[in-house]
């Protein structure tokens, strides 16, 4: 039945890449929850076009991981057709949209990251996963600006956005360890170039945010406990919804084609 | 069409004007001349061009709602992305359509006002709920196919800014198009359960497609004047049959069946002949009263109030730093 899930192979340049792909696509697909209903037409349009960025890199992740796996799965294998605990997203990408704030100040969290991250991996010794490195800079670039930007605007307008906003940041931040942290299984990719170092990044990531919460006027929370799983696999709650709803038409319809 | 609004008269006492320039205005019209936004126009002319342009734009705008509830649901990453930006697209028609409004010195914020209170109109098609995937192949194909037909005219408006935004949208809705027929056709090659959704979603749409042109030519009130100063240059019933003629070959090509059993081919004319339309579901709609127009502007309300105190504090952050420049 083309309806169950599939299985994958156990390979690390596979998992690797394709926890990326489930970092974007999950993070695209929240974006995509708020077209129509943004707080203005352009954030309509701008969230679209962040959405749509996140989901062509995810599309390109997908594509070569099949090309790894070689076990025939396409790129609606991957999406469609996993179980929440075969997903390797980190946590932060899945958490729910919540206000406009809990949205930008996830999106700036994920960005700052994966700006840096994207910058280092053009550099990678595998060519697939540096050209689409090369690809996805500018467009994390652009990610980042305007989460860099509304999270200075939020901060420092209002009161009320100002509490939204630092309640976001609490929220969120203990997501963020997960983005620095190296599975045992991508140790040999990061010693082999192939994978840039998280260690490496961390700096850039700080320096943004120092900067940019100086700027906005929010506080940097001083907790240190850090929630993770979802590289393996053991993810929130809200994971299960996302796929229920996403995968709902593949899932119901045994082989059909779209 | 997208201002089917329009076919309600202009309740504005006339305004006394200069026969003089009246004159000169229509002759400008007659010379297919294009009107720019400096240029002296009648005050009849421009508040008809308000109130068409803002359905317009409303239209686009509301017209998110229905096909945005399937982004989650896209069957594929190529479809979800295709459509994500589809929808996108039509918001970017109601920004250049507002900002086309904007040049005939009315507010964009007064237009949304209008659109949140419920006062103003926009398509009586967006009214209609989206049930199945098949949808939003049936509304690129029929709906977009509709407005397309009635905006490549408006392409050569007398109005200049409405003229060249049409230009460019017209050129993304035919996209959309055959994107809505390539959906469509999949789904007509699929398997039972696709095709008997393909013909659900037909059966649904058809009508309320041909109600987008709004009622027939006689009890259409508005058509005269907008004829004579070129914003309108075909009649409803001449665009709906255009529709139809371009539509019925389309639908039969993917094997699928229209539900008008009065649909025939008249060798006479060349026309497709169609049954008789429901104008009392067409005014219901429009009054208000469709299967959807408590939620759509529940949902245009909602998103305008949870978007307030973030619209609050752009405005507070963009004062804060004109006050820091200045000092
Ligand atoms: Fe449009
Ligand atoms: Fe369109």
């Amino acid at each position: 039945m083309a309806t169950t899930s599939i299985a994958v192979v156990d390979d690390r340049l596979f998992a690797a890449v394709l926890a990326r792909a489930d970092d974007a696509l999950i993070l695209g697909h929240r974006l995509s929850e708020w077209c129509g209903h943004a707080p203005m037409l352009e954030e309509d349009l701008a969230l679209a076009n962040i959405a749509l960025d996140l989901i062509g890199q995810a599309r390109l992740l997908y594509e070569y991981a099949a090309t790894i796996e070689n076990a025939g799965h396409t790129e609606d294998d991957y999406a469609y057709r996993r179980d929440p605990h075969q997903f390797r997203n980190i946590l932060l990408v899945e958490q729910p949209n919540g206000d406009f704030a809990h949205t930008i100040i996830r999106q700036y969290l994920y960005s700052a990251f994966a700006h840096a991250f994207w910058q280092a991996m053009t550099s990678s010794a595998d060519a697939a996963l540096a050209a689409i490195a090369a690809k996805s800079v500018p467009e994390s670039a652009y990610h980042l600006r305007h989460a860099a930007e509304w999270t200075i605007r939020l901060g420092d307008g209002t009161e009320e956005s100002h509490r939204r906003a630092q309640d976001a940041l609490d929220a969120l931040f203990p997501y963020t360890g997960e983005m620095f942290a190296i599975p045992e299984t991508e140790t040999d990719l990061i010693v082999g170039g192939i994978l840039a170092d998280p260690a490496t990044i961390r700096p850039a990531w700080t320096a943004s945010l120092d900067r940019i919460l100086a700027e906005a006027g929010l506080a940097k929370p001083q907790s240190t406990w850090m929630q993770s799983g979802g590289r393996r696999g053991r993810h929130s709650e809200h994971l299960g919804h996302l796929l229920a709803e996403m995968q709902i038409l593949p899932r119901s319809y045994p082989g059909a084609i779209w | 069409m997208y201002t089917q609004g329009l076919n309600a008269a202009d309740k504005a006492p006339p305004a006394i004007e200069d026969a003089g320039r009246l004159g000169a205005f229509q002759a400008r019209i007659d010379a297919e001349q294009k009107i720019e936004p400096n240029d002296w126009m009648p005050e009849a002319y421009r508040r008809t061009l308000i109130r068409q342009i803002a359905q317009h734009a409303h239209s686009e705008i509301v017209g998110m709602l229905p096909e945005g509830n399937w982004i989650t649901r896209a069957p594929s990453l190529r479809r979800k992305a295709a459509l994500l930006a589809k929808v996108q697209d039509e918001g970017g028609h109601g920004l250049y359509l507002y900002a086309a409004a904007e040049t005939l010195g009315v507010a964009r914020e007064t237009l949304v006002e209008q659109l949140l209170s419920g006062g103003a109109k926009y398509s009586s098609i967006f009214n209609y709920p989206t049930l199945t995937w098949a949808d939003i192949g049936a509304i690129g194909w029929l709906v977009d196919g509709a407005a397309i037909m009635n905006q490549i005219p408006l392409c050569r408006c007398s109005y200049g800014p409405y003229a060249r935004a049409m230009i460019r949208v017209c050129k993304e809705e035919s996209f959309h198009q055959r994107q809505g027929y390539e959906i469509m056709t999949v789904l007509a090659r699929g398997t039972t359960a696709q095709r008997a959704m393909a013909q659900d979603a037909l059966d649904r749409w058809w009508w309320p497609c041909l109600m987008m042109f709004g009622p027939p030519d006689g009890e259409s009130q508005h058509s005269d004047a907008s004829t004579r100063w070129k914003i309108k240059r075909f009649s409803n019933d001449e665009l709906r049959q255009k529709f139809v003629d371009a539509t019925v070959p389309q639908g039969h090509y993917l094997g699928l069946s229209f539900p008008d059993p009065a649909l025939r081919f008249d060798e006479a004319t060349s026309h497709w002949h169609y049954g008789a339309i429901d104008w009392d579901e067409f005014r219901a709609v429009l009054r208000g009263d469709g299967p959807c127009n408590r939620d759509r502007l529940a949902a245009r309300n909602r998103a305008h109030e949870n978007g307030a105190w973030v619209r609050e504090a752009a405005l507070a952050f963009a004062e804060k730093r004109r006050r820091k420049a200045a000092a």
